[in-house]
């Protein structure tokens, strides 16, 4: 599949992409990582969540893995998810096209401001 | 524990499969949240988040699965526009056919009556030896009205046609006499202006009317100002008060105009003089048969104060919704009936194409499961299917209905105060959706559920797929049901064709082929003088008997079959009541010559004659039956009995005539002379109708405005308001029965087409099912003809087994109409037999198609 016919991604998947980034996470440490990364701004509740995990694993972005942690950490009932080399490819093209986006607006004078919070 | 309940339902909201997928880490990853917040309002944000949140997500998944299954269904469907064609046209027959029907019996039967409280609203009727519903008299009416205290209000009314003048030309309008309580009963406000109040009731104040909305329209071109005009309702001045809405029909199809009824106190001296028809209110808290009940004492107490006139009378109290005859309620009945078998047979087609369909798509769907499909998404994919087709089908059959629509509109009873169907509504579509909707579901989750039943051993190499016995049991009583309710269809149809054969075999008792009849209502203001009136006829007729083409001309009060009514109490001296059959006749006052013009055979003695008038003794001719049943083996010639407060000597026996029409049995006939009545009385029977008989050779309509204009030359106030052939009147008589016959007999050839595609298809596809085996037989020798005969016994056994549950439940449809079936048994041999014929050329047919299904032994053995 082409990488480009994904983009831009959806917000929840972005934030999915960069969470498995790092290390195979489970669903809920998936959620956590979110928040904490954006301040509880981004909040991921489960339909979303594994709607788009579902969506995500048909497209190839992530995959299941069997990869387990250690028994006395872990749930067997909770199923682990690491990023495929092609969703890095698609979140790196994605990044991509962001950059190039800030650089439009930074040519032209704008800058991001951070939001007030 | 809670929480996990609490979220156990939420998650029912999401797809079965996406559930079964995620549901145990969407439990865990709530569990986490949950104990990751303390306090009550973090727990409710919590909850607040995972409520939106399934909802959304629920909804979003749902709509990816269904834009996924429908692509597929449309993929899929496109490979095979055939299936997809049969599927569509077939479902689409079904729920057309059943809208439109639904259409006419909602609004005949089920919607509530366009008035105010229109369940509360019931008729009244003297209910006297065989007639259930006589109109009452005016005393009566009285004295029910005061007596009863079941019925919030009560009115009377009753008919009262009358000629517009001086509007272009003159018009005959259907009017009816009203008390001022009436409009206020039916709760129904005027369009424009007012309707009666107790003041326009009281003696002297001027005459008003009020229009409908149709003569409005009509007689007035729907000027603004018609309010407080002045018309010339024949010899007197009207002022129109008011127009009523377009929807408000009473008391049935026909009025037009309504005029305030005073009584005066004459009008309450005989109590025999019925011509009242009564409306009223039920308190809110009675029931009709509470009513009925108190109308009973009040009736006994009648009867005992006047034993004379009241006796032996009754009232009959019935819901103003149920003033359908029971005729045309049957008309209908079969006709929803009919088309459920329709819907039925539909049904089963279209549950028998997905099945076949399924089946032979097995091995696809067996690959799916093995690469991991899960098997509910499969049954979600066939349901998909099943419903693009139905709705497709359905939203055809919609539009197919409302084109039937305004064609089964005159099975509309016009008896009723509503209008005629003229588009579906939103009720009607609303229910064609639901059926739809339910024949998608109903019959595509069979075929989906068995479909699915997959064994992963289909896929093994060289195995045979074949119908298995439970799917073969299913696909088999389908196609008997199909069979059973095309044959009960047959039946009926050929039933009812058979029954209609019969009425119009009834010879009416009079010729009606080249007769015109004219409408002439004379206005009796101006011609209640009996030999004014007599002058009139008189001119009339020889100008017309004098017209090229003209055979004979004469007038007669009534027309048969269009007046039913007319009829009088006789008394005849000495003869011997016998309980049961009341002393009535129906009678006619008619010009000399109007038995030959209508053809009626004069058995004895004369015709009415000119010398038959007010100052000679006073004469009768009367029918067969009437002579036979007072003077049986006697000549009834220069007999004499009482009727209409003379005494009359018969001079004349002629034959019987239908006067109630073709079905059912008509009262014995009185004709009286024209000119032996009293100048203004009997106006009612003034003689209105001028019947001429034409050369066979001549279109009787032919002499239309020459009539005209010789009745224009006599009276140029005259309205001529109908003109038609007595041919068109009988044949009026079967029309809502020739219209009904078409309609099942359509639905008939429909349901043989249908069943015909379903026994076919499960024909050959058992031949193709079993292509190996046969072909097996066939290489070890066996010939084609008998592989044919062994495929066609199975369709043979299927259609017995349909034809004779079909038979049977056709019997039971016939035993349910009965009433419509005027004679016919519905055991009668010749219609089976025919509908046995019809059925076997039909299967017949499908033969040469079979035998095309040739199968050929080197390709149906070789290895898949």
């Amino acid at each position: 599949m082409n990488a480009n016919a994904l983009l831009p991604l959806p917000e929840a998947t972005f934030h999915i992409l960069l969470a498995l980034a790092d290390a195979d996470r489970h669903g809920y440490a998936i959620t956590q990582d979110i928040a904490a990364r954006t301040g509880g701004k981004v909040k991921v509740g489960p339909g979303t969540l594994y709607r788009t995990i579902q969506r995500m694993l048909e497209q190839g972005l992530i995959q299941e893995t069997r990869d387990r942690p250690p028994p006395e950490q872990d749930d067997d009932r909770r199923r682990y998810y690491r990023i495929t080399p092609f969703g890095r490819s698609v979140v790196q093209a994605d990044l991509a096209r962001l950059t190039e986006l800030v650089e439009l607006a930074r040519a032209r004078g704008l800058e991001p401001v951070a939001e007030k919070v | 524990m809670v929480a996990t309940h609490l979220y156990a339902i939420l998650l029912r909201l999401y797809p079965a499969a996406f559930r079964d997928e995620y549901g145990e880490e969407m439990h865990l990853v709530l569990r986490d949240r949950l104990s990751a917040s303390s306090g009550l309002v973090a727990l409710l944000v919590v909850w607040f988040d995972v409520i939106t949140d399934t909802v959304q997500n629920a909804f979003r998944i749902h709509w990816d699965l269904l834009r996924q299954d429908m692509r597929y269904t449309m993929r899929t469907l496109a490979r095979s526009p055939g299936f997809a064609l049969t599927a569509v046209t077939v479902t689409a027959l079904g729920i057309g056919a059943n809208t439109a029907v639904f259409s006419i019996a909602d609004h005949v039967f089920l919607r509530p009556l366009p008035f105010a409280d229109g369940e509360r609203l019931v008729k009244l009727w003297e209910n006297v030896p065989r007639y259930t519903r006589l109109e009452l008299s005016p005393a009566n009416y009285r004295d029910w009205r005061s007596a009863s205290t079941s019925f919030e209000s009560m009115a009377a009314f009753h008919m009262q046609s009358v000629n517009l003048i001086g509007e272009g030309d003159p018009l005959r309008l259907n009017g009816w006499a009203v008390e001022a309580e009436l409009f206020p009963i039916l709760g129904v406000e005027p369009f424009l202006g007012r309707h009666f109040t107790t003041e326009d009731a009281d003696e002297g104040a001027p005459e008003t009317v009020v229009l409908s909305y149709g003569l409005w329209q009509g007689g007035f071109g729907g000027a603004r100002d018609v309010v407080g005009r002045t018309i010339r309702l024949d010899d007197s001045m009207h002022t129109i008060i008011g127009v009523m809405p377009p929807d408000f029909f009473f008391p049935n199809r026909g009025g037009e105009l309504w005029s305030i009824r005073r009584f005066v106190e004459d009008d309450f001296q005989d109590r025999d003089n019925n011509y009242l028809q009564a409306l009223a209110k039920l308190r809110p808290d009675v029931t009709v048969d509470e009513a009925r009940v108190e109308m009973d004492v009040i009736t006994e107490r009648l009867e005992r104060d006047y034993p004379e006139e009241n006796a032996e009378t009754r009232a009959t109290v019935v819901a103003l919704r149920d003033e359908v005859t029971y005729r045309s309620r049957m008309l209908l009945i079969a006709l929803v009936g009919a088309s459920f078998c329709v819907l039925l047979i539909a049904c089963t087609n279209l549950a028998n194409l997905l099945l076949t369909r399924a089946i032979a798509r097995r091995r696809e769907l067996t690959v799916r499961t093995a690469l991991g499909g899960g098997r509910k998404r499969l049954v979600r994919q066939l349901l998909t299917e099943s419903l693009v087709l139905a709705a497709t089908g359905g939203l055809l059959g919609i539009g197919l209905a409302s084109a039937a629509v305004p064609l089964l509109s005159r099975l509309v009873p016009t008896r009723l105060p509503i209008g005629e169907v003229t588009a579906l509504d939103l009720r009607v579509i609303a229910f064609a959706l639901v059926l739809t909707a339910v024949t998608g579901l109903a019959f595509g989750v069979l075929p989906a559920m068995r479909g699915c039943h997959i064994d992963l051993g289909g896929l093994k190499e060289g195995a045979r797929s074949g119908i298995g016995g439970r799917r073969g049991g299913l696909r088999a009583a389908l196609v008997v049901a199909q069979v059973t309710a095309s044959i009960v269809l047959l039946i009926a149809s050929g039933l009812l064709v058979r029954a209609l054969w019969q009425i119009q075999a009834v010879h009416p008792g009079f010729s009606a082929e080249g007769v015109l009849a004219v409408h002439t209502p004379l206005p009796m203001s101006k011609y209640a003088v009996t030999t004014r009136r007599a002058e009139f006829y008189d001119r009339v007729l020889t100008e017309v008997r004098a017209t090229g083409g003209v055979l004979d001309a004469a007038y007669v009060s009534f027309l048969p079959m269009v007046m039913r009514g007319g009829i009088w109490p006789i008394t005849v001296a000495g003869h011997q009541e016998t309980s049961g059959t009341p002393e009535t006749a129906s009678l006619r006052f008619v010009t000399p010559r109007f038995f030959s013009t209508m053809d009626i055979p004069m058995w004895s003695g004369r015709d009415v004659g000119e010398g038959d008038t007010g100052e000679a003794p006073y004469v009768a001719v009367v029918s067969e039956s009437f002579a036979e049943r007072y003077w049986p083996e006697q000549d009834p010639l220069g007999q004499s009995f009482h009727v209409a407060f003379r005494d009359r000597l018969v001079v004349g026996v002629v034959a019987d005539i239908r006067v109630r029409g073709l079905e059912g049995a008509s009262e014995p006939q009185v004709y009286l002379p024209y000119r032996q009545v009293p100048d203004g009385g009997l106006v009612f029977y003034a003689p209105k109708e001028l019947v001429v008989r034409v050369d066979p050779e001549r279109d009787p309509r032919s002499l239309g405005p020459e009539i005209r204009g010789i009745l224009r030359a006599e009276d140029a106030e005259l309205p001529i308001a109908e003109m038609r052939t007595l041919d068109e009147i009988v044949r009026e008589e079967t029309a809502p029965r020739s219209t009904q016959i078409a309609v099942v007999g359509l639905f008939a050839g429909l349901s043989l087409l249908l069943s015909g595609i379903g026994i076919y298809g499960l024909l050959s596809f058992g031949v193709a099912q079993r292509r190996s085996e046969l072909g097996v037989r066939i290489a070890l020798g066996a010939r084609t003809s008998n592989i044919l005969a062994m495929v066609l016994r199975e369709g043979a056994i299927l259609a017995l087994l349909g034809s004779v549950f079909g038979a049977v439940l056709g019997y039971g449809a016939g035993r349910a109409m009965e009433a419509l079936l005027a004679g016919v048994r519905p055991g009668d041999l010749g219609t089976y037999t025919t509908a046995a014929g019809v059925f076997m050329t039909l299967a017949g047919s499908l033969l040469p198609a079979l035998r095309a299904t040739r199968v050929d032994p080197i390709q149906a053995t070789r290895v898949e």
